[in-house]
């Protein structure tokens, strides 16, 4: 890892999960020892406007928000909202986006953002048990069973 | 107060940090009043078994405050930026009171307002009322600063405002408890000491010669022991900065030495001085006002300042090295997401698709309703700050010729109408414009915009159990006002639509309570609605 910061961005619309999703990611970095960081704006943008959050880890964070053209990841749960955010990513950088998730059956929307973190997770170094266990932490128990289907269909896409 | 902080480790919001750190120091009380981005110290301390309640604005949190302080307890006072404007009052003056417990006023200022009506920048407040000022740039910080806020306070017997930016509110960090425990709270009691807290002008005088001396020491104390730190770099390039600032710095400029000023009212100006000298090149980079570089520049400091056009919302790393590098050219402009919207189904959509089609002047106020400026509504006409509908309603009803004036309604949610619009009403009562006015309070059962919190209206305490109720059209017939209507926009539009233009053409005063919870937070309101049942059941 050395100084070397990993930049990931979430971003979709309000009540998507945007928020979720990056504290999930967030947790499984800080499980794994690392420093980490993340950042957003929320208010206004919880009536279903524009939301994004930003997770960057590594051996030391000191901004915590990802500048623009340096996002490893940009992870967007809605369509409508790639374009708005495609400027964060790096050259090379790796788009996550519903596209993906066109030959997975999800049993609800509402997972999306949890599908989308485990296209996110084969990417990453994280054990999928760490995962997992992020994800049981932020979601209630009667969301887990749901969440671990969309986690791992997401993960194959 | 015994029992040793154990060491944790937490990744925390700014907010949740300041909220842990209050409950590790035996805080008696947390007061408040909710505001975007400190909302979420007084939830999260209630959650983790403190002791918090929102007041009905925060003058009100504020003086709760400085009571639990004069009775020897720890209290925390939490607010956004333009709070800090209502409680501005008891802040002026209990800085000259000082306190026997300790008093934390959080400042949540919200540079490049991602929530909010201006970008003030409250470093000010702390000049103007003499009152210390931490300024942490992370949540580790947040949980460090609030407990040295603490020390302070106690220590000098003086406010200490905790001024946070809605980065250090809502980013989340990783925090480690200490492991020991923090210094225990003086046992509450009373203590009458009539010339420190009676501030009758002859005992204000010696009050504001106490407080200078005081500030002094603090001053001095900050230069040798504060919460400052420096960065080793070349003798080439220093940077001065605080809060966030420092965060994008060192990320932006990781050769620059810099000087971290974590105390920034009073500053340590000898520290200050001898970075400025020891440096050839020494850039002051401040989110907000040019408030250290003026400060410095005052005590005789040689310093750089940033360009004027980012003292324009918030800083991030590449405007910290655009600043550095004396970079002018325009700055890429990020492309406009989707602006928030009234929810579908909610029930302002109603109130304000009737305010546009009856052509209305609308004086609008603070909170979801806010929204009914946008289309397809474009149904407001006017927001200054909390409470202001209703006075600003008044003066344009005073005002415009009277076929103009017969269009103003003024429009205030519930929380808002408790935390400030009361008075608007008494003054609609004294002075009655010559067309009468029509008020609408848009009664959704909680505070929506902050995120579902409860107030007086409710019923319900900040842990939503049920408590007195200020029952709006009571004490609204109490003041005088007969015309009070109390209507579901959503059961029968048209009849909504009917009821404020025959308001409008009554030449009366007329208030209107348009009721209807909030679609967020309906579900929850039925489950509190029924858990207070079933305990009057049981009783």
């Amino acid at each position: 890892m050395c100084n070397k910061v990993l930049n990931i961005v979430v971003a979709g619309l309000g009540g998507q999960g945007v928020l979720k999703a990056s504290d999930i990611v967030a947790e499984v970095a800080f499980t794994a020892g690392l420093d980490v960081k993340k950042s957003e704006i929320h208010g206004m943008s919880q009536r279903g406007g524009s939301v994004s959050s930003d997770v960057r880890y590594g051996a030391k964070v000191f901004s915590p928000m990802v500048p623009d053209g340096q996002a490893d990841f940009l992870v967007v749960l809605d369509a409508t909202q790639v374009e708005v955010n495609r400027a964060v990513l790096k050259p090379g950088g790796i788009l996550l986006e519903p596209a993906l998730l066109a030959g997975t059956k999800l049993k609800s929307e509402k997972c999306i953002n949890v599908a989308l973190l485990g296209a996110l997770s084969r990417h990453l170094e994280f054990p999928e048990s760490t995962w997992t266990a992020a994800i049981a932490r932020h979601l209630a128990p009667k969301l887990h069973s749901i969440n671990f289907e969309a986690f791992a269909a997401g993960r194959l896409a | 107060m015994t029992n040793p902080v154990p060491a944790r480790r937490s990744i925390l919001s700014g907010d949740e940090a300041v909220a842990l750190a209050a409950l590790d120091a035996g805080l008696a009380l947390g007061t408040g009043y909710p505001g975007t981005p400190s909302t979420e110290i007084l939830e999260e301390l209630e959650r983790l078994g403190g002791r918090a309640q929102w007041s009905p604005n925060e003058k009100v949190a504020l003086e709760v405050g400085i009571g639990v302080a004069f009775a020897g307890g720890r209290a925390l006072v939490t607010m956004k930026h333009v709070g800090l404007n209502v409680a501005a009052d008891p802040l002026f003056t209990v800085a000259y009171t000082g306190v026997r417990g300790a008093l934390v006023i959080v400042s949540a200022d919200d540079p490049g307002m991602a929530s909010s009506q201006n970008e003030q920048d409250n470093r000010r407040y702390a000049v103007a009322a003499g009152v210390p000022m931490l300024e942490p740039s992370d949540s580790q910080e947040a949980y460090n600063f609030t407990l040295l806020a603490i020390e302070v306070s106690e220590r000098w017997g003086v406010p200490v405002l905790l001024r946070m930016t809605t980065r250090v509110c809502h980013s989340k960090t990783i925090v480690e408890t200490p492991g020991y425990p923090v210094p225990p709270a003086p046992a509450a009691g009373f203590v009458r000491d009539i010339p420190a807290r009676v501030m009758i002008p002859a005992y204000a005088r010696p009050a504001h010669h106490r407080l200078r001396a005081k500030l002094a020491e603090i001053a001095a104390w900050n230069e040798t022991e504060g919460p400052n730190t420096t960065t080793a770099g070349g003798v080439e390039f220093g940077v001065m900065t605080s809060g966030i600032s420092y965060q994008h710095v060192r990320e932006a400029l990781p050769d620059a030495a810099v000087l971290k000023l974590g105390m920034t009212y009073p500053l340590p100006l000898s520290a200050m001085r001898e970075f400025a000298v020891a440096h050839q090149r020494t850039l002051i980079i401040e989110e907000g006002d040019p408030y250290l570089v003026e400060s410095a520049r005052t005590a005789g400091i040689a310093v750089e300042s940033q360009p004027q056009i980012f003292r324009f919302g918030e800083l991030n790393a590449a405007r910290v090295a655009r600043i550095a590098a004396r970079d002018l050219t325009p700055e890429p402009k990020p492309l406009p997401g989707k602006p928030p919207a009234l929810c579908q189904g909610c029930p302002h959509r109603t109130v304000f698709t009737a305010l546009r089609d009856l052509n209305c002047i609308v004086s609008g106020d603070i909170g979801c309703y806010s929204l009914g400026v946008l289309p397809p509504f474009s149904a407001m006409d006017t927001l200054v700050c909390m409470g202001a509908s209703i006075g600003v309603g008044l003066g344009l009803r005073h005002t415009l010729p009277p076929d103009e004036a017969r269009r103003v309604v003024s429009v205030i949610g519930d929380s808002t109408f408790v935390h400030s619009g009361i008075t608007g009403l008494v003054e609609m009562v004294y002075n009655p414009p010559a067309s009468g006015h029509v008020v609408l309070i848009l009664d959704n059962g909680t505070t929506a915009m902050t995120g579902l919190q409860e107030h007086p209206g409710t019923g319900r305490t900040l842990h939503h159990s049920a408590t007195g109720k200020f029952v709006f059209e009571n004490v609204i017939r109490a003041m005088g006002i007969e015309q009070v209507h109390v209507m579901d926009p959503m059961v029968n539009p048209q009849a909504f639509q009917d009821l404020v233009q025959s308001c409008l053409a009554s030449g009366e005063l007329n208030v209107i309570i348009a009721r209807r919870n909030c679609l967020l937070a309906a579900g929850a309101i039925r489950q509190y609605e029924k858990c207070a049942e079933s305990d009057k059941n049981v009783q």
